[in-house]
């Protein structure tokens, strides 16, 4: 049982260490949110695969992304979306008032030009949850004013066969 | 329902750590450069990962060695990890000692590929155990020297007492 303080720590040296490493030209170059991204993919998928094995099937896309707004977000950021909109057309919006990995850094607009680093991973984490759902989207995150933050996930219905 | 939060937490950090172990491979050529990027990483999170636990834990002063390595072993791996290795192996002077995780939560569902044999692959909880001891002005060194990754029966963690830290400045780099 990890504690929630371990995983947001290692989270945020995650991305000051990959910018770090950029910017000192060690390793491989550039494309630190890339790699941030992948990283909560492979997370995302993992997660999803253990959460998901005893429950019924979803009924639709809508119920998977209610899934991810409640349950999913709960078990990682200790609270849920506050806020899910959609277009019913494979376009949804989530937004968070209280993005846990951001609240550590400010209230306001201080650091906002930062806060798209802290966001890479989180995109991918549901990204790869909605990939080992069946769902291939494209996850997007804005910040406006911390901590808030809001997610667009793209999606298009990748059909399973029955 | 869905297995409980806590169980589900732990394996976030545990695949969120697999992940970087795995980025960190592709970034660096070997796994002494991997080794070394995730003691400074597990250095930068202990320097601040102490101030958590002092708020949390409501622990005093540490009057010796001995009751750092209580400390660690029975309130700090437990809160953090989950887990309470036990204290063996100390040495005559009283400056060294041993913890032995009879499982580590960070390899579950890990092998080690065999081209990656000299990755120590917890090596984060090194550096993250030297930079929150730091930060309490006491100088550590730790290194694993048993690892169930690679074949030994438990995974072995000696912690050296090196120095007192009279500065109140970090020596180590950032």
């Amino acid at each position: 049982m990890a504690d929630e303080a371990l995983f947001l720590l290692l989270h945020n040296e995650m991305v000051a260490g990959l910018y770090r490493a950029a910017e000192q030209g060690e390793g491989e170059n550039g494309r630190c949110t890339t790699k941030l991204e992948s990283m909560g993919f492979r997370v995302g998928q993992g997660l999803i695969e253990r959460f998901t094995k005893d429950t019924a099937r979803f009924k639709d896309e809508l119920d998977i992304m209610k899934f991810i707004c409640k349950d999913f977000w709960t078990t990682v950021f200790k609270k849920q979306i506050d806020n899910l909109r959609t277009n019913h057309q494979g376009i949804y919006v989530l937004q968070d008032n209280k993005f846990r990995l951001l609240t550590q850094m400010s209230a306001g607009k201080q650091y906002l030009e930062h806060a798209p680093k802290y966001l890479a991973f989180t995109c991918g984490l549901i990204r790869g949850g909605l990939s080992n759902l069946g769902i291939k989207s494209i996850v997007t995150a804005e910040v406006s004013s911390m901590p808030a933050s809001t997610t667009h996930s793209c999606n298009e219905c990748v059909q399973e066969d029955d | 329902m869905l297995g409980s939060p806590d169980r589900r937490n732990s394996e976030l950090f545990t695949l969120t750590y697999g992940a970087l172990v795995t980025q960190l491979c592709k970034d660096y050529e070997n796994d002494e450069d991997v080794n070394k990027q995730l003691d400074k990483m597990g250095y930068n999170i202990g320097v601040r990962l102490i101030e958590d636990f002092l708020a949390r834990s409501n622990v005093g002063r540490c009057h010796d060695f001995r009751e750092t390595a209580d400390v660690i072993a029975k309130i700090a791996f437990k809160m953090y990890l989950g887990i309470t290795p036990s204290i063996t192996n100390w040495s005559p002077g009283g400056d060294e000692f041993s913890l032995i995780l009879e499982n580590n939560p960070l390899v579950d569902f890990v092998e080690l590929p065999d081209n990656h044999s000299s990755l120590i692959y917890s090596n984060l909880l090194c550096g993250v155990l030297r930079g929150a001891l730091e930060m309490v002005q006491m100088a550590v060194d730790v290194k694993f020297v048993q690892d169930t990754l690679k074949g030994d029966s438990v995974t072995e963690i000696r912690m050296k007492f090196i120095r007192r830290i009279e500065d109140n400045l970090p020596a180590g780099e950032e």
